[in-house]
């Protein structure tokens, strides 16, 4: 786990519940682009960082893990592209309910999950590239942008 | 949330019945989600108090995972479900 911790305050708890959003245009333009990508990665169940978001419940026991899959795949990846709809729909409020701010902290953690994923995170801190030509320049900036707001949300949501 | 049908049937003499035996589900630890996450997920689902969200949180942190949750295969199941919907690496086997 990361023990990533809130840098601003783009999210509020709300009075009327759920969160206030306070976030540049540019940042909401980013949020838009997010659920088409996914969408379309989630398309393709046999990438490496794709499954991360399909993790096993049986690892000693493959006639189960088979039927668990079976029974319960289709509905997990409904639900994975659920919160990713809810995330697009409310990318230009100014407020979330309850249900939408959960909805918007799972999607942020399934983009988190394949971008992490596949830049090879570790535990310890992975070090960002120094070069401004690296190609993995901007899967890191949107990972940790990513990474505070979805500390932030938390934070508000656990106030 | 899907399930998988009950078996009613009697075991067989001799047959090996350790599925009667209760299920745990554990969590393992990533380096992507972050901790407060983790914890929030433990209350939300759980209904854990943030004291006991928190020891678990840090066991996964710490120890490498935690057994979050026990009981029927069927519970077991969606318990597991639910984690892997907030994007946590969960496991069910036979407690031993």
């Amino acid at each position: 786990m990361s023990p990533f911790g809130s840098l601003g305050r783009r999210v509020k708890r709300s009075r009327r519940g759920g969160v206030e959003l306070r976030l540049p245009e540019e940042e909401r333009e980013f949020l838009r682009t997010l659920a088409p990508d996914m969408r379309e990665l989630l398309g393709t169940p046999d990438d490496a960082a794709v499954g991360r978001l399909f993790p096993p419940a049986y690892t000693d026991h493959d006639d189960h893990q088979t039927a668990y899959r079976l029974l319960a795949g289709t509905e997990l990846l409904e639900s994975h592209l659920a919160a990713l709809d809810a995330l697009e729909a409310a990318a230009g409020a100014d407020h979330l309910d309850e249900e939408q701010a959960h909805a918007w902290m799972r999607a942020l953690n399934e983009v988190r999950l394949v971008l992490g994923t596949r830049l090879d995170v570790t535990e310890e801190g992975t070090e960002r590239p120094a070069s401004r030509d690296d190609p993995r320049l901007p899967g890191f900036a949107a990972y940790d942008y990513l990474s505070e707001l979805q500390a932030e949300l938390i934070d508000a949501l656990s106030g | 949330m899907a399930t998988l049908p009950t078996e009613v049937r009697e075991p067989e003499i001799g047959e090996d019945i350790r599925e009667d035996r209760p299920w745990i589900v554990i969590v393992w630890n990533d380096p992507i989600n972050l901790m407060s996450y983790v914890t929030f997920v433990f209350q939300k689902l759980f209904g854990y108090s943030l004291e006991k969200a928190t020891k678990l949180m840090l066991d996964v942190h710490h120890k490498g995972k935690a057994v979050v949750s026990s009981g029927p295969r069927e519970k077991a199941e969606v318990d597991v479900f639910r984690l892997h919907e907030h994007g946590l690496w969960a496991t069910m086997q036979h407690d031993e």
